[in-house]
C-alpha cells in the first residue's frame, strides 16, 4: 500500500475521530476464484472435500512438476479488473519465496511489480470513490491444523495436519488505495465488493468459509501531516468484525500516540471474542521474499479482443442495478430495500413481478421482507406475487392480510393469492365497519387519543393496534390512519 | 544369434525385421553392464527385471503382429533427475533417496510409447550441479576410456553408460553444458536442444530457465533420432514451444556444401593446445566439404560464466527450497519446524548444492537483486544480441566443447572456479536458449577424446545436425 505524503481524500468533519485524528484505512482483499480447477493444475477447485483428495504432482510441488496457467482463472481475474474499472495490462508472474509447511514448493506463484489489473476504483453505494491500486492473480496455500498447544498456532503445538486441497486454488488479491476514512466505509467497501464479485460470477466471496479474506491496513494521523505508521490487521472474519477491528485499532493507536508513544509497524491479529488486536509479528521479523520472475511460466498478455469480450459480457453491476431498481420503484438508490434486494441479486425478480402486472413498490418490499433466504431466483412464480401486490394495492387485502398470504406463497413455492385469501376468509372490511372499530378504540384509550389530537403522531400506534386486534388484521392500516386523520380534522 | 547392432537405429530395424529379438538385445546390454558397471558406476539403479519384462512384451507384440513403436526394443539409460513412475528417482542426492515418483517425465513416457526400454537410472552430480559427477552423493562415475579420470558432468553417468556400451543411447539434462561436456570427455555425441523444444515436465529442476533434456548417442544420426522422439509441444510445460517435433535424422547426411560456419575470433582463452588443434582441423574438414568459414566476434561471451553463476544458483535456491522434509524424501526430526528444515537440508544436501543455494539466495536478496541477479539478466540479453548479430552472417558456429580433456579424479574438487571454467564454452548457448551439440573429433592430451561443439540459432537443429554429421564423417566415419 502506498503511503502518500499527504492524503488527497480528507475526512469530513463528522468523519474525524476524537481529538482531531484522521483514520486512514486501506484494504487487501483475497478472493478465491470460482474456477472448476486450480490455478496451475487440473485438480478440482472444490471446498469441503476429504482432505488431500484434490491433489496432483503440481499441487504437491513434486520434483519436476510444472505449472500451467488456468485460462478460466485469467478470465475471472479480468472480469474483476473490468468491474473495478482497472486497466488490464500484459503481466508476468513472480515467485515469492518463503518456507511454510503448507506451502508445497516453498514459494508462492504470485504477481509482483507487473500485475494483471491496475489503477481502478470502486464507488461505494453512499457515493465515495475508493481507489483500487491493483488486483493480481496468485495461488492459495494449503491449510494447516495445529493440534495440541494452547494457541492453535504452529508454535507450541504437538503436531500439525496439512490439507493440500486448497493449495493452488486461484486467488485474486485486490488492494485498495488508502482512501478509506471510516470503519463504516470499510464495511461498505467490502459489502459492495462482495456483491460485485457475486454478480460477475468471479467468487462466492464467503468470508466465513474463507473464500474472501480481508486484511486492513490501519493508521491515524492529523490532517495535513504525513500518514501515520500503519498496522496490518489479520483474521477479520466478517464485515461486522472488520468494523470493530478498525475502530479498536484506531482507538489503540490514538491512545498510544496521545500518551507520547510511537506506533510500531507490525501485523496484528484480531481476536473477535476479546474484541481486541494482538501483535502477530513486527516488521523487523518480516521475510525477505526474494521475488524473481517465475521461469516456469511465460508472460501473460491477454489480447485486446479477449479483454473486449470480457467487457462486453460483464453482467450489470450492483450500482447500475440499484439505479434501475430505483427508477422502477421510486425508492432511493441508497435505501435499504434497494441495497438489500440488489445485494441478494433479486432485482431481476422484482422486475419480473412488475412485468407480470405487479405493483413495483409492493414487489420490492415483499421481496425485501419475504425472500431473505430465497436467493436470486425465488421459487414463487413472479406472476403469483404480482397478483398479491395488485390485491393489496386495490385494497382487496389489508397489509397484514397480504403478509399472511405472502408467507403462504413462500412456504408452498407459489399459489393463487386470491384463492389463499378466500380460504383464510380474508376480505377487505367495508369502511363503515372500520370506522366503528376506530371509534371503539378511541373510547377505550382516551389518553392516547388526546396525545394524538395534540399532534403526537407516535400516539396513533396504540389506536391502530387496537383496531388491528379487533379486526383480526383484516382492517387496512392505511384506511385506519386516514379515518383517524379525518376525525382529528 | 545375429550380431547385435551398436546403434539405436540399427537395433530398432533388426528387431522390427525379426532378425533379433528385443530380449536378445536387452540381455546383451545387461551382460555388458554386469561385466563393467562395478568399475564404471554409471548407474544409481539398474532396472534389469523391468527391462527384460518390457523386452518380452515387445517380442510378444511382434510375434502377435501388433504394431510397435519406432524405437521398439532400443535400450536407453535415463539420467536420475528425470521422474520415472514407481522407480526411485534421486538426483544423486541423499535428500531424495528412496523417493519413487507417482508420474513419468514427459520424455520418459514418450520414449516408452516409442518402444524404448529403460535399462536404468544414471548417476549425476547432485541435482545436476557439477562438471565431473564427483558431486554425486552415491560416489563418482568413472570414465570408461580411462577409469582414473572423470567422465565429465553433470550427466556423467549417461555419457559413461553410452561410452561403456551399457546402452546405445541415453538421456541427460543440460543447464550449462551438462550433456555436451561429458559427451566430449567420454567420446560420444551429446545434444542440447533449443530451450522449449523438449518438455521439462518431470525433469527435477536445477535452473528452470536454462535446463533442457537431450540425448547421448554413439552416432550423430542416433542423437537426431532420439531428439525427434522426445521433442515436440507438451501442454504440461508452459515454456514448451507450440510446434510438433521437427524431422532431423535426414539432415545428418545432407552435407555442408554452401553452409557458412562461424569461427569466434575473440573466444575466451584457456583451452588446451590439442583442443585448439582439433578445432582448427574441424574447420579445415568442413571447408574441404564445401562450407565457408566466416570469422565472427561474440564480445559478451567472457561475461557468460559470471552471469550463469548468478542466474542458475538464484533459480536453484528457489527450485530446491521444496526439499524441506515435509512431504517426501529425507526428514531429520528436530524440536520444531524451522529446526527440522535446517537439519534435513544440512544432512540431505552436499557441499556444492549448499554453495549454490547460498549464492543464489544472496543474489536474490533485498538490496542485492539489482547488482547481481538484475545485472546477470542484462548480460544474458547482451549475449543473445551477440548471437543474433553473428547468426546474421553464419548458419552455425564451431567452438571446442570443453577447454580440457577428461581430468583425473580430485583434480578440481577443491577449486570450484577451475571446475566452473570447464563449462566456459557451453554456458553461453544455455543463456541464449539455443541448441548445441558435441561431436567427438580426435583426441587430445593423454589420448583422451576431444569434442567439437556446433552451436546453432534457436530451432536450428537441422543445420546443427548437418554440420554434426559432416564432422562425424571427417573424424573417421560413422561407427
Amino acid at each position: 500500500m502506498t503511503q502518500d505524503p499527504l492524503s488527497s481524500i480528507i475526512a469530513t468533519s463528522e468523519q474525524m475521530l476524537e481529538g482531531g485524528w484522521e483514520l486512514i484505512v486501506g484494504l487487501e482483499v483475497h478472493v478465491e476464484l470460482a474456477t472448476k480447477t486450480k490455478l496451475f493444475s487440473g485438480s478440482p477447485n472444490h471446498f469441503g472435500d476429504e482432505p488431500n483428495t484434490n491433489i496432483d504432482p503440481v499441487t504437491l510441488g513434486l520434483p519436476g512438476a510444472l505449472p500451467v496457467l488456468n485460462k478460466q482463472a485469467v478470465e475471472l481475474a479480468m472480469r474483476i479488473g473490468v468491474a473495478l474499472n482497472c486497466s488490464i495490462q500484459p503481466c508476468i508472474f513472480h515467485r515469492k519465496n518463503y518456507f511454510y509447511p503448507d506451502m508445497p514448493k516453498a514459494y508462492q506463484i504470485s504477481q509482483y511489480d507487473i500485475p494483471l489489473n491496475i489503477d481502478g476504483f470502486l464507488v461505494l453505494p453512499s457515493g465515495t470513490r475508493i481507489g483500487v491500486e491493483r488486483a493480481h492473480l496468485e495461488e492459495d496455500t494449503g491449510k494447516s491444523t495445529h493440534v495440541g498447544g494452547a494457541t492453535g498456532r504452529i508454535h507450541g503445538s504437538d503436531y500439525s495436519l496439512i490439507d493440500f486441497n486448497r493449495a493452488g486454488v486461484p486467488l485474486v488479491e485486490i488492494v485498495s488505495r488508502p482512501d478509506i476514512r471510516t470503519s463504516e466505509h470499510a464495511k461498505e467497501y467490502v459489502a459492495e465488493l462482495r456483491a460485485i464479485l457475486e454478480v460477475i460470477g468471479a467468487s462466492d466471496a464467503k468470508m466465513e468459509e474463507g473464500s474472501m479474506r480481508v486484511d486492513a491496513n490501519v493508521s491515524v494521523h492529523k490532517p495535513g501531516t504525513m500518514f501515520g505508521t500503519r498496522c496490518e490487521i489479520k483474521n477479520v472474519n466478517s464485515i461486522r468484525a472488520l468494523g470493530r477491528a478498525i475502530d479498536y485499532e484506531a482507538r489503540r493507536q490514538i491512545d498510544v500516540l496521545d500518551s507520547g508513544g510511537t506506533i510500531r509497524q507490525e501485523t496484528r491479529h484480531w481476536d473477535d471474542a476479546e474484541g481486541r488486536t494482538h501483535t502477530l509479528r513486527v516488521k523487523e521479523d518480516a521475510d525477505d521474499y526474494r521475488y524473481f520472475p517465475e521461469p516456469d511460466l511465460v508472460p501473460l498478455a491477454p489480447s485486446a479482443e479477449w479483454v473486449q469480450a470480457v467487457r462486453d459480457n460483464l453482467p450489470m453491476l450492483p450500482a447500475a442495478r440499484r439505479t434501475a431498481l430505483s427508477a422502477l420503484t421510486g425508492y432511493d438508490t441508497q435505501s435499504e430495500a434497494v441495497i438489500v434486494v440488489v445485494e441478494r441479486g433479486q432485482h431481476d425478480y422484482v422486475q419480473a413481478v412488475v412485468d407480470a402486472g405487479g405493483d413495483a413498490v409492493r414487489a420490492l418490499i415483499y421481496v425485501q421482507q419475504g425472500f431473505a433466504d430465497a436467493g436470486p431466483v425465488p421459487a414463487v412464480p413472479a406472476a403469483d406475487l404480482a397478483k398479491l401486490t395488485v390485491l393489496e394495492r386495490d385494497a382487496k387485502l389489508s397489509a397484514t392480510q397480504a403478509k399472511t398470504v405472502l408467507a403462504e406463497l413462500v412456504e408452498h413455492g407459489g399459489g393463487d393469492a386470491a384463492a389463499i385469501a378466500a380460504a383464510k376468509g380474508f376480505e377487505a372490511m367495508d369502511t363503515s365497519a372500520v370506522e366503528a372499530m376506530v371509534d371503539e378504540a378511541i373510547a377505550a384509550d382516551p389518553g392516547a387519543w388526546a396525545k394524538y389530537m395534540a399532534g403526537d403522531e407516535k400516539a396513533s400506534g396504540a389506536i391502530v393496534g387496537r383496531v388491528m386486534k379487533a379486526s383480526q388484521g383484516k382492517a387496512d392500516g392505511k384506511i385506519v390512519t386516514a379515518i383517524m386523520q379525518s376525525r382529528r380534522g | 544369434m545375429a550380431t547385435i547392432p551398436t546403434t539405436a537405429s540399427g537395433i530398432a530395424a533388426a528387431i522390427a525385421s525379426k532378425q533379433i529379438t528385443a530380449r536378445e538385445v536387452i540381455d546383451s546390454y545387461l551382460a555388458q553392464i554386469t561385466a563393467r558397471e562395478t568399475d564404471i558406476h554409471a548407474f544409481n539403479l539398474v532396472t534389469a527385471d523391468a527391462a527384460r519384462a518390457h523386452a518380452d512384451a515387445i517380442d510378444a507384440d511382434i510375434a502377435a503382429g501388433r504394431p510397435i513403436g519406432p524405437l521398439a526394443g532400443v535400450p536407453i539409460a535415463i539420467k536420475d533427475n528425470l521422474c520415472t513412475h514407481g522407480v526411485e528417482t534421486t538426483c544423486s542426492s541423499k535428500i531424495l533417496e528412496g523417493w519413487k515418483p507417482p508420474y513419468d517425465a514427459t520424455v520418459v513416457s514418450r520414449l516408452r510409447d516409442a518402444g524404448a526400454i529403460m535399462v536404468g537410472k544414471t548417476n549425476l552430480d547432485e541435482f545436476a550441479m557439477g562438471s565431473s559427477t564427483e558431486n554425486s552423493a552415491f560416489g563418482p562415475t568413472r570414465n570408461p576410456l580411462d577409469t582414473s579420470r572423470v567422465p565429465g558432468g553433470s550427466s556423467g553417468g549417461s555419457a559413461a553408460a553410452v561410452a561403456a556400451g551399457f546402452a546405445p543411447v541415453s538421456l541427460g539434462s543440460d543447464t550449462g553444458g551438462s550433456i555436451r561436456q561429458p559427451a566430449a570427455m567420454c567420446g560420444v555425441v551429446g545434444v542440447k536442444p533449443t530451450y522449449g523444444l523438449v518438455s521439462r515436465y518431470g525433469l527435477c529442476a536445477y535452473a528452470s530457465s536454462l535446463d533442457q533434456v537431450g540425448p547421448f548417442a554413439t552416432t550423430v544420426a542416433d542423437a537426431a533420432l532420439i531428439t525427434e522422439a522426445i521433442a515436440g509441444h507438451d501442454a504440461m510445460d508452459s515454456t514448451s514451444i507450440p510446434q510438433p517435433a521437427p524431422a532431423l535424422v535426414a539432415s545428418v547426411s545432407q552435407g555442408v556444401a554452401g553452409m557458412r560456419i562461424g569461427r569466434v575470433t575473440d573466444l575466451p582463452a584457456g583451452a588446451e593446445p590439442e583442443v585448439i588443434a582439433r578445432l582448427n582441423e574441424a574447420f579445415a574438414a568442413l571447408e574441404a566439404a564445401g562450407a565457408t568459414i566466416v570469422d565472427i566476434t561474440l564480445p559478451s561471451l567472457s561475461y557468460a560464466l559470471t552471469a550463469y553463476y548468478l542466474i542458475a544458483p538464484a533459480e536453484a535456491s528457489s527450485n530446491l527450497a521444496r526439499y524441506d522434509g515435509v512431504r517426501y524424501g529425507l526428514r531429520v526430526n528436530a524440536v520444531d519446524t524451522n529446526s527440522m528444515y535446517g537439519a534435513t537440508r544440512a544432512a540431505g544436501f552436499g557441499d556444492e548444492v549448499k554453495r549454490r543455494i547460498m549464492l543464489g539466495t544472496y543474489a536474490l536478496s533485498a538490496g542485492y537483486y539489482d547488482a547481481y541477479y538484475g545485472k546477470a539478466l542484462k548480460v544474458r540479453r547482451l549475449i543473445a544480441e551477440d548471437f543474433e548479430r553473428a547468426y546474421a552472417q553464419v548458419d552455425v558456429i564451431l567452438t571446442p566443447t570443453s577447454p580440457v580433456v577428461a581430468f583425473p579424479f580430485g583434480d578440481k574438487v577443491d577449486d570450484p572456479m577451475a571446475m566452473y571454467l570447464c563449462d566456459i564454452y557451453t554456458i553461453p548457448t544455455n543463456l541464449a536458449g539455443h541448441p548445441a551439440m558435441s561431436v567427438p573429433f580426435g583426441t587430445g592430451a593423454h589420448g583422451m577424446p576431444v569434442g567439437i561443439q556446433v552451436l546453432a540459432p534457436a530451432l536450428g537443429e537441422a543445420p546443427m545436425f548437418r554440420v554434426g554429421g559432416a564432422l562425424e564423417n571427417a573424424a573417421g566415419g560413422a561407427k
